[in-house]
């Protein structure tokens, strides 16, 4: 069990794969790391001597912004548009499509579970 | 789609030289617009804008976070109250 950057407990997976149980660590990223680390990507997680794992570990916590501060930088972005009051921040207090979106079908991620209002009244002959 | 960094923000004329002119004489008053296209620049912060959202003008208070915004988005132009109660729709 490799434990990086707090709580991620990525194993039995390929480096580049494992790394990327890390928020804010993708694929792209992850192979950067372990390129810049000198560790072959297709490493199993559980193959990396304590030597590698600390490798990794400084290079992430000396160069990523990752899991609470990034995502609280993300919120504090989200709370700025919030406060000032403008478009965008309408949008994500209202819960709805911030970019644009067309908002008449789908849009559900934003959203969530459909809530049927009221039963079309059947025309009556 | 952003605005090319060359060509550097876009701030209407008019709206730029009304600040300018209360930023030299160091008063404060609100300044009626319809150029909801306008960048908020830094010279802008304190200043109130009345800003058009196609029906009437809406007092904006621009605030140091406001900058790099456009004016418009914070007059929004469309206003949804709801859908209308059963009752209403019956009768009409």
């Amino acid at each position: 069990m490799a434990r990086v950057s707090g709580v991620d407990i990525p194993d039995n997976k390929r480096g580049e794969i494992g790394l990327t149980y890390i928020y804010g660590i993708g694929k792209n990223t992850a192979q950067k790391i372990l390129d810049k680390a000198g560790v072959d990507r297709s490493k199993k997680v559980g193959e990396w001597n304590d030597e590698e794992s600390n490798t990794i570990r400084t290079i992430i916590s000396e160069t990523y912004k990752v899991e609470g501060v990034l995502k609280s930088e993300v919120q504090l972005n989200i709370k700025r548009l919030l406060d000032i009051g403008c478009y965008r921040g309408l949008r994500h207090r209202k819960g709805l499509p911030v970019r644009g979106q067309k908002t008449k079908n789908n849009a559900r991620t934003r959203k969530g579970k459909r809530k049927t209002v009221a039963n079309k009244k059947k025309a009556t002959k | 789609m952003g605005r090319s960094l060359k060509k550097g923000p876009y701030i209407d004329f008019r709206v730029e030289r009304k600040v300018d002119a209360l930023n030299e004489s160091g008063k404060k008053s609100v300044i009626k617009t319809w150029s909801r296209r306008s960048m908020i620049s830094p010279d802008f912060v304190g200043h109130t804008f009345a800003v058009h959202n196609g029906n009437k003008f809406i007092p904006v208070f621009v605030t140091e976070n406001m900058v790099g915004h456009k004016l418009g988005e914070f007059s929004p132009t469309r206003n949804f109250r709801g859908h209308i109660a059963k009752k209403d729709k019956g009768k009409r």
